[in-house]
């Protein structure tokens, strides 16, 4: 070798902690800001800070969390999936519905199901090519409408009874947390180790970090969309199932707009929706930190809880913002 | 010649009626390097993309290693061992050196679980047996674009690779990082790989190159050894002039000095930019063209860009004709009338899902409409106008700037800046990527511009480009001013002296 390229030519020294600390900024903010939060609502509010509280906020938080785990992962891709909400009560409905065969075909059910409605979605958007905001958004109406005509426009609510093996999943609790809490972690831990330390997890960032290139370079591209629409139905349905095991029947009109708080939630905790970066860590953070807004402003009692939805949209235009400046100095150094 | 490890033969290529390759074939023995040469719409392009499978032929077969091959796909000849290496990098920024370069081939633990330890030891491993030392954990975009390049190819030729096809490798590099890369290329030759290379470096090619192709119109005009063939007469092939004319006129088409008279039309005076500028000064007067040299990162882009009022200073003044710009302000800058051609015209130039017509218009627009509604007539005058001036060849105003060859989206920049009638055209790598011939237009264009009064500002990493383009040019070095020169000073060794003297002091 006659020479040696060393990089990075034009980045000044010096510049690394302020880089790093950015970096950190992006990837970990919403966990900061959710450790002050809790923090200052500890010592303002006596009745935050109690077991009963915050195994509340974490059992009302777990199904927010496991649609916006498939969320993330199809952010990441660059993509996006607006059909989380229906598929969420779709999936609530189909698991009463299915409580005639018994438990396990109460949850299979929905499974399948939503399943099978992100592999179509997931189809159309990356064979078809189709743009996601449009598929997902026709996902949106169409399981809607699914959900409407299992239940006769509404009509007919199917109960999940008390004391079925699915009922008692979703509203037993251990060590003050509800079983849904465990799972919803146990997803992801598994969700965690599947996008960070797996091939699949790499195709995920690199398809976001730059599509073109990703399919010059081998990554199955197509094969990757349609899994993490496929995971993002499942996810949802499967959090659909849990939720209506908890409140004991299917209801028919959950779910609107949740695709939205999602999305707020997976963007709070750091992942771009410009695809390309993120983490499940920062989502889990991103949904805690929704659900602790809103506790708060319930703990303040003469607020306002629709100030909850003024003040969650506040903080992700901030957040937006901080992203959009923090990437740009990255690029820009 | 041992048999050959690539045989293409009588591939025909057409694309809506037209022939875009008529009955090529080329054979490429194991471990040779051969130059693909002619100018853009030539063949080249579609004739690498038929051997990486992006294209399939209409007629005629590739054969690798004596059997036949048809790709479907990209990946199907990358898996059959044919790799190429990308003008733009096909890698991706966000994601770090490690990963990019080891991408669906990291090494796994129990339950398909990637180890990271080891991927980031076997990637530093293999990026330093190429010369390349970098934090492979670092994200891909904190590089430079050369070293991004060196990673390409490192991945390329690190996946079994039989056949390695370079599109233009050296354009965003610098002469060391060249060195390092016709390092590589030696031992791929050592290992039997062959290897197709494509570029518009004459220098290059002779330096690396056993065999050569050179097409015109989708046709082979030439095969054989590069080494019996000079360099005249390669041009001439390439070209289809007569030896005669392309000797007269030299390889560069710049008439030399301009009259540049009178009071600077341009005067930036200690631009400032902690870590990239320091203290430059430039002057331009009407008619004249300097030139800015230096290696890559030397500070000429960000230069051209804090003139442009597109890149924050820290200190720093610019004025046009007398009068004072704000600072950072892009759109004072062209209101003043100061024009900058960026260096990467695909992310900053044009807008390749626009029509020519609607590209040229663009940055004229304020200026053809009134009240906020838009001439249409003056915008067909215009289009008109600098279509026949700049010789744009294009099917008509109306078709997409994406099918145009990259001297001619070229040329619909330069004339996107002329419609603002400026006093001061900035040109960052005029003639990068372009080819022979419409490099030759190109430079013919800046000297005509220049001699109509307009102050050109010309950065170009071709040397020859530089000293025969500009009246003066100034050197660069790490972001400072390291010298100036002109008249009988101005050469290629003087240009190149100023540079090593300041590494070595």
């Amino acid at each position: 070798m006659t020479s040696t390229v060393t990089a990075p030519a034009e980045a000044p020294p010096g510049a690394g902690g302020r880089e790093r600390f950015f970096g950190l900024m992006q990837r970990h903010g919403a966990t900061a800001v959710l450790v002050l939060l809790v923090a200052v609502g500890s010592v303002s509010f006596s009745s935050f800070p109690t077991g009963d509280n915050l195994g509340n906020i974490a059992i009302t938080s777990s199904f927010l969390a496991t649609v916006a785990l498939g969320m993330t992962f199809v952010i990441i891709t660059g993509g996006i999936d607006l059909s989380v909400g229906s598929v969420f009560a779709l999936g609530g409905v189909l698991a009463a519905y299915g409580m005639r065969w018994g438990s396990f075909a109460a949850l299979l059910l929905p499974l399948a199901v939503c399943g099978a409605f992100g592999l179509v979605q997931g189809l159309l958007i990356a064979r078809v090519r189709l743009a996601p905001f449009i598929v997902t958004l026709a996902g949106l109406l169409g399981a809607r409408g699914l959900l409407l005509s299992i239940s006769n426009e509404g009509a007919t609510t199917y109960l999940i009874p008390h004391g079925s093996l699915l009922a008692r999943f979703g509203q037993g609790s251990v060590l003050g947390l509800g079983y849904p809490v465990y799972l919803t972690l146990a997803l992801f831990a598994a969700g965690a180790v599947l996008l960070q330390r797996t091939r699949f997890g790499q195709c995920v960032y690199a398809i976001g970090g730059g599509e073109d290139a990703a399919q010059l370079m081998g990554v199955p591209v197509t094969r990757t969309k349609v899994l993490v629409y496929v995971m993002s139905g499942l996810l949802a349905g499967l959090a659909g199932a849990l939720n209506a095991a908890r409140l004991s029947s299917g209801v028919t009109i959950l779910g609107t707009g949740m695709e939205l708080d999602v999305i707020a939630a997976v963007v709070i905790g750091g992942t771009l929706l410009t695809g390309g970066a993120g983490s499940v860590s920062g989502t889990i953070a991103g949904v805690l930190l929704l659900g602790v807004i809103q506790n708060l402003i319930n703990q303040i009692g003469d607020l306002s809880s629709s100030y909850q939805q003024v003040v969650s949209g506040g903080f992700l235009a901030v957040v937006v913002v901080v992203q959009t400046y923090l990437s740009r100095v990255q690029r820009l150094r | 010649m041992a048999d050959p490890l690539l045989q293409v033969s009588g591939i025909v290529k057409r694309f809506t009626g037209v022939v875009a390759l008529d009955r090529v074939s080329l054979d490429l023995a194991p471990g040779e390097v051969h130059a693909l040469v002619g100018e853009n719409g030539a063949g080249k392009s579609t004739l690498i993309k038929v051997i990486t499978g992006v294209y399939s032929p209409d007629e005629g077969e590739v054969r690798l290693g004596g059997r036949r091959v048809e790709f479907g796909t990209p990946l199907d000849a990358q898996r059959s061992g044919i790799q190429a290496v990308h003008q733009e990098i096909g890698l991706v920024p966000s994601m770090s050196v490690a990963r990019n370069l080891l991408l669906g081939r990291e090494p796994r633990r129990r339950f398909g679980l990637i180890d990271f330890g080891r991927m980031h030891s076997e990637a530093a491993l293999t990026l330093k047996s190429y010369g390349i030392d970098v934090d492979v954990r670092e994200p891909l975009r904190s590089l430079g674009l050369g070293a991004q390049q060196m990673i390409a190819l490192a991945r390329a030729v690190s996946v079994d690779a039989r056949v390695v096809v370079m599109d233009e490798p050296t354009s965003s590099l610098e002469p060391r990082e060249v060195d390092t890369l016709f390092g590589v290329i030696g031992r791929l030759r050592e290992q039997g790989i062959s290897v197709i290379y494509v570029s518009h470096r004459l220098d290059e090619l002779y330096r690396i190159c056993d065999g050569v192709t050179v097409l015109r119109d989708g046709r082979v005009v030439h095969q054989g050894s590069l080494a019996e063939l000079d360099r005249l007469r390669l041009v001439s092939l390439m070209l289809g002039r007569d030896m005669s004319e392309v000797r007269a006129e030299g390889v560069t088409r710049f008439s030399g000095a301009h009259d540049a008279d009178g009071a600077p039309v341009l005067v930036a005076g200690g631009l400032t930019r902690r870590h990239v500028l320091d203290d430059v000064s430039v002057a331009i007067r009407p008619g004249e063209v300097v030139g800015l040299g230096g290696l890559l990162g030397a500070g000429r882009t960000e230069t051209a860009k804090a003139i442009a009022g597109a890149l924050q200073l820290d200190g720093g003044h610019v004025t046009v004709a007398g009068v004072n710009l704000r600072r950072g302000s892009a759109a004072a800058a062209i209101k003043a009338g100061v024009a900058l051609l960026p260096e990467d015209r695909k992310s900053e130039g044009i807008i390749p899902t626009l029509s020519v017509r609607e590209n040229i218009a663009l940055a004229a627009l304020p200026r053809l409409s009134r009240g906020g509604v838009v001439s249409d007539a003056r915008i067909d005058r215009i289009v008109d106008t600098f279509m026949k001036r700049l010789r744009i060849k294009a099917a008509g105003p109306h078709q997409r700037v994406a099918e145009l060859s990259g001297g001619n989206q070229q040329k619909v920049l330069i004339a996107r800046w002329l419609a603002t009638e400026p006093r001061i055209l900035l040109l960052d790598e005029p003639t990068r990527g372009i080819d022979v011939g419409a490099k030759a237009e190109v430079q013919a264009l800046i000297d005509e511009l220049a001699s109509e009064g307009l102050g050109v500002l010309l950065i170009s990493s071709d040397l020859e480009e530089l000293v025969e383009g500009s009246d003066r040019v100034v050197v660069l070095k790490d972001g400072t001013v390291v010298g100036e020169l002109a008249g009988g000073d101005l050469t290629e060794e003087g240009i190149m002296s100023t540079i090593a003297q300041v590494e070595d002091g």
